[in-house]
C-alpha cells in the first residue's frame, strides 16, 4: 500500500530536485518580502520587533500561496493527474503525498531560513524558537487548505488570483494563531495555547482537507 | 485475466447542450476488441472518458462484472489501463524513469530489464536514458504505449493509439494487441486508421 505512495513522493521530489529554481523562487520571494518592511517603515529596532511575527506570518503565507498553483497544474497539462485518478489507491493518500511533496519543498525551507529573517527583525533567542516551531506546525495547514484552491482552479485561465481570493481568507486562523504565539512570548506569556490550537487546526486539516481535495481533482477532470 | 465481462447500458452523453449519443450499449467478453469510429467531435473521446470512469455519464452506467465501473474493489485503475490523447509523461524524467514510476503506482515492482526490453520492441533503445522532452511526438506516444502496455490490466482503453506513429511500430503494437486479446485480455479502441487485427473484432459507429 505504502509503495505507490512512497514513489508518488520519490517521483516529485525527483522533479522539484531537477527545476530547483520553482522551489527557489518561494524562498526568494520570501525574503524579499520581509526585507523589504525595514526599507519602507524605517529602522527603529523596537517598532521592527513589535511588527516582525505579522510580517513574517504574512510573507510566508503569501509565499506558500504563490506556489500552490503550481501544485497540481503541471500534472495537470501533461495528463498525468488524469493517470493519477487510475491508479488504484485511494485519491486522497495521492493528494496527501502530494501536497507532503509540495510542503517538503516550500514550506520546509521557509521554516528553516526563518531564523535569519526574525534576527534582521531583531527578535530574541526564545522568540525565535517559537517563530519557528509556529511556523512548522502552520505551513502544513497554508499547504493543506491551499491544495483545496489550488484543484479547483486547475484548468481555469487566471487560476493565481482565483486561488488567492479562495484561500487567503482560509488563512486567517493560522496566521492569527502563529503570530500570536510570537507575540504571546514577546509580551513574557506562554505561547502554548497558540500552539496547541494551531497543533489541532494541524490534525483537523490533514484528516479533512485530502478528501475535498480529491473531490475538487475528480470534478475539475470530469 | 478475470473472467468479467465489460458491459455499457444505456449510455448517454452531452457535452455544453449537445447530446453526443443517446442508449449506447455494448458487451464486451474477455479476448474481445471494440473499435470504435465516427466522425470528428462525434464522442468518442467522451465514450472513452466515461468507459474509464474518468468522467460521468448524462444516463446510464458502465460496469465492470456486476460492479460499477467507478466503485471497484481497489478503484476503476486496478482493472483497466487508459491512454488518452495526453501522453502524460513527465518531460524532465526519462522514458525509464517514467515507465518505472508508473509501474510502481500502479501497485507493481516493475523490472529495469523488461522495461527496457519493451522499450526496445517499440523501437527506442538508446532512447531511454534521455529526458523526455528531448524526444520527438512519435517517440513520446511510443514510451506512452509502452508504460501501458506494461501494464497487467484486463482491459486497455486506447485513444488514437497509432496517432504519429510509424509503420513498423504499428505492427508491433498489432501484435501486443493481438497478445492481449489472446491472453483473454480485452480492448476498446479508437482510430482513424484501419489497422487488421487477428482476433474477435467487433465495431461501433457513433453519430
Amino acid at each position: 500500500m505504502f509503495r505507490p505512495l512512497f514513489a508518488l513522493l520519490r517521483r516529485d521530489l525527483t522533479l522539484a530536485l531537477r527545476r530547483p529554481q520553482d522551489a527557489l523562487t518561494v524562498v526568494g520571494f520570501f525574503v524579499v518580502v520581509v526585507a523589504l518592511f525595514p526599507l519602507g517603515i524605517g529602522p527603529d529596532p523596537e517598532f521592527l520587533r513589535s511588527l516582525a511575527p505579522g510580517v513574517l506570518w504574512v510573507a510566508a503565507l503569501l509565499a506558500v500561496m504563490l506556489s500552490l498553483e503550481r501544485l497540481f497544474s503541471d500534472d495537470y497539462r501533461d495528463g498525468t493527474l488524469e493517470q493519477l485518478l487510475l491508479v488504484p489507491e485511494p485519491m486522497g493518500l495521492l493528494v496527501l503525498t502530494k501536497i507532503f511533496a509540495h510542503w517538503l519543498i516550500t514550506g520546509l525551507p521557509l521554516v528553516l531560513i526563518s531564523p535569519l529573517l526574525a534576527l534582521q527583525l531583531n527578535l530574541r533567542p526564545d522568540e525565535i524558537a517559537t517563530l519557528m516551531l509556529a511556523l512548522l506546525i502552520g505551513t502544513p495547514i497554508l499547504s493543506l487548505i491551499g491544495a483545496i484552491g489550488a484543484a479547483l482552479t486547475l484548468g481555469l485561465r487566471g487560476g493565481g488570483v482565483l486561488i488567492a481570493l479562495l484561500i487567503l481568507p482560509l488563512y486567517a486562523p493560522p496566521l492569527i494563531l502563529g503570530a500570536g504565539a510570537v507575540d504571546a512570548v514577546m509580551h513574557g506569556s506562554s505561547a502554548q495555547a497558540h500552539l496547541s490550537l494551531l497543533g489541532a487546526m494541524m490534525v483537523f486539516a490533514l484528516f479533512a482537507t485530502p478528501w475535498a481535495t480529491a473531490a475538487a481533482v475528480r470534478i475539475m477532470l470530469d | 485475466m478475470a473472467d468479467r465481462e465489460f458491459r455499457a447500458v444505456d449510455l448517454a452523453a452531452e457535452r455544453g447542450e449537445r447530446l453526443l449519443f443517446e442508449d449506447l450499449q455494448f458487451t464486451l467478453s474477455p479476448g474481445q476488441l471494440l473499435q470504435i469510429s465516427g466522425r470528428n467531435g462525434c464522442g468518442k473521446t467522451s465514450l472513452l472518458r466515461i468507459l474509464s470512469g474518468l468522467s460521468r455519464p448524462t444516463a446510464g452506467e458502465v460496469y465492470w462484472g456486476d460492479e460499477p465501473i467507478r466503485s471497484v474493489d481497489g478503484g476503476t485503475g486496478s482493472c483497466l489501463g487508459y491512454l488518452g490523447h495526453q501522453n502524460a509523461l513527465k518531460e524532465d524524467m526519462t522514458a525509464e524513469e517514467n515507465i518505472l514510476i508508473a509501474g510502481r503506482l500502479g501497485g507493481g515492482r516493475p523490472e529495469r530489464e523488461t522495461v527496457l526490453a519493451m522499450l526496445e520492441s517499440l523501437g527506442l533503445a538508446g532512447y531511454e536514458d534521455l529526458p523526455v522532452r528531448f524526444l520527438s511526438q512519435g517517440q513520446k506516444r511510443r514510451v506512452a504505449l509502452a508504460r501501458l502496455l506494461l501494464q497487467p490490466r484486463a482491459l486497455l482503453i486506447l485513444d488514437e493509439p497509432y496517432a504519429a506513429l510509424d509503420v513498423q511500430v504499428i505492427q508491433v503494437l498489432r501484435g501486443a494487441i493481438e497478445a492481449h486479446l489472446a491472453r483473454r485480455g480485452m480492448i476498446v479502441i479508437t482510430t482513424h486508421q484501419a489497422v487488421d487485427i487477428d482476433g474477435d473484432c467487433r465495431n461501433l459507429h457513433l453519430g
